[in-house]
């Protein structure tokens, strides 16, 4: 059969045609065509590896931002807290002072008062001995005119006295 | 094969012109093997003219060596009119030799015509192709590079890098361009006037011996220890197992070259038997060329359709089979030994 009889200058031409086609197509179409189909792949590739590492990120950073405001939430309540036990402790310590202040305020009017009492005390004394005195010194001055008198007058304070 | 469908008078006037100079009766072997054989000119139609028919065809260069003359070259056409360096039409309007010498016939036949007219189409398109990817680096791709891409990652992916893996970008660039060039031309074969390029077991041939080259070139000790020496195999069967071995480095490429050569004419045989019919059959009666036509043409329309898809598969399949071939020269390392 005719159709099962290669024929050389079909197979020449074949190889021909095959050979350029091959060296021109590998030139100018497959290898541009095939890098720019590696190139974008491993851009593409690239490209879903950043989103997966930005998205990471943000979880991490959300992650860190919640426990920031957490970590701020907890610091305010310990402010708070402090503030609070600082202002229960100065009106405490007000108190306190206040009271001891009070005390000792109180003291010094009562030993104020006894000093007074004691000074008005001693004045009572100095004033009744001064009084003691004129009335003895007016005594004293009357008896010596007359001696019976006076020494009768004696008597009686010696009495008097041992009496007490 | 369209100008058939729609206008079978005329068409019946295109193809058998030869066998009715001859005997007047639709020869419809003749017919089909004129259209599935190569040709030193391209046919177009032919048209009734005073006492016979007008062919209008495309004379092709031929160019034939011979021992006596050494080269010539002419247009096909001056053969019509007498013999030119010796050289005259025969009864098969083949061109032979008026002194029964021997010669090379080396002429731009129709199918290498339509292989360098597929292959300046397949280089523009790529060509512009390959455009998108420097003009546009690393975008999405557009228009017919959006196309093509599609058709060359499916080659990388489907037939080339399952099989090579790490060596796919050493062999890929040769599997591209065998991928393209037989689909193109299987599809370009399929043209009303096509040439049946993948058809002809030359051109088969030739890129059977392609792939068996490479196959040759990439081989390692490994492949040639497998087939001469194969492991584990008891020394009796190794007597039968060894020559068939042998054989099958070369029964892999011829099965290549058969497989796209009988897949593709057979194709072409199946829509124009069918198509013939509608001749045979309208010289019997014209009601029963008309009633047959029918059912030929649905028939040859089903075939068209399944034989695109054929295109397609057989371009596949060549190239598949290619890098498996290949895969199995290169392989390195002796893995498979551990499982014997």
């Amino acid at each position: 059969m005719e159709l099962l009889k290669p024929e050389l200058g079909l197979i020449i031409w074949t190889t021909i045609i095959l050979l350029a086609l091959i060296f021109i197509l590998t030139k100018f179409a497959w290898k541009p065509i095939l890098k720019g189909l590696n190139d974008r792949e491993k851009t593409i590739a690239e490209a879903l590896n950043t989103a997966e590492k930005t998205k990471l990120e943000m979880a991490a950073m959300k992650s860190q931002h919640e426990a920031l405001l957490n970590e701020a939430r907890q610091e305010r309540s310990l402010i708070l807290k402090e503030a609070k036990d600082m202002k229960d402790a100065i009106i405490g310590e007000a108190r306190d002072k206040a009271k001891s202040e009070g005390a000792k305020m109180i003291e010094e009017a009562k030993r104020e008062i006894d000093n007074q009492k004691m000074a008005a005390i001693i004045e009572v004394k100095n004033a009744a001995g001064n009084l003691v005195l004129e009335v003895s010194e007016k005594i004293l001055r009357r008896e010596l005119n007359s001696k019976d008198e006076q020494v009768k007058y004696i008597n009686t304070l010696i009495e008097q006295s041992k009496l007490n | 094969m369209a100008h058939g469908e729609e206008e079978p008078n005329h068409s019946s006037s295109t193809q058998n012109h030869e066998p009715e100079k001859e005997d007047g009766k639709f020869n419809a072997k003749k017919v089909i093997l004129e259209h599935i054989s190569d040709s030193h000119e391209w046919h177009f139609f032919s048209y009734p003219s005073e006492g016979g028919y007008k062919d209008v065809a495309l004379p092709l260069p031929c160019i034939l060596y011979n021992d006596v003359n050494g080269f010539s070259f002419f247009l096909f056409n001056k053969l019509h009119h007498g013999s030119v360096d010796g050289y005259s039409l025969n009864a098969e309007h083949h061109i032979g030799r008026s002194d029964g010498e021997g010669f090379y016939d080396l002429s731009i036949t129709k199918n290498v015509l339509a292989m360098m007219i597929s292959s300046i189409l397949l280089i523009l398109l790529f060509r512009t192709a390959a455009k998108g990817y420097t003009a546009r680096p690393n975008q999405a791709p557009t228009g017919i590079q959006n196309l093509m891409e599609v058709l060359v990652s499916f080659v990388r992916d489907e037939a080339a890098k399952p099989f090579l893996g790490n060596k796919t970008d050493k062999y890929l660039p040769y599997l591209l361009t065998v991928f393209f060039f037989i689909w193109i031309n299987n599809m370009l074969g399929l043209l009303p006037g096509g040439a049946n390029v993948t058809g002809n077991i030359a051109v088969t041939t030739t890129l059977a011996i392609f792939t068996f080259i490479l196959i040759i070139t990439g081989s390692r000790k490994h492949y040639w220890m497998h087939i001469l020496n194969p492991p584990g195999i008891p020394f009796g069967v190794k007597i039968i197992l060894v020559p068939v071995e042998i054989l099958g480095i070369l029964t892999k490429p011829f099965a290549l070259l058969i497989r796209l050569f009988a897949n593709m004419t057979a194709g072409h045989l199946i829509v124009l038997s069918f198509l013939s019919m509608i001749f045979i059959f309208a010289q019997m009666s014209p009601i029963a060329g008309g009633g047959i036509s029918l059912f030929s043409v649905a028939f040859s329309t089903f075939i068209y359709l399944l034989e695109m898809l054929v295109c397609a598969l057989q371009a596949y399949i060549f190239t598949m089979l290619s890098s498996v071939f290949i895969s199995e020269a290169i392989v390195e390392h002796s893995h498979s030994e551990e499982h014997h």
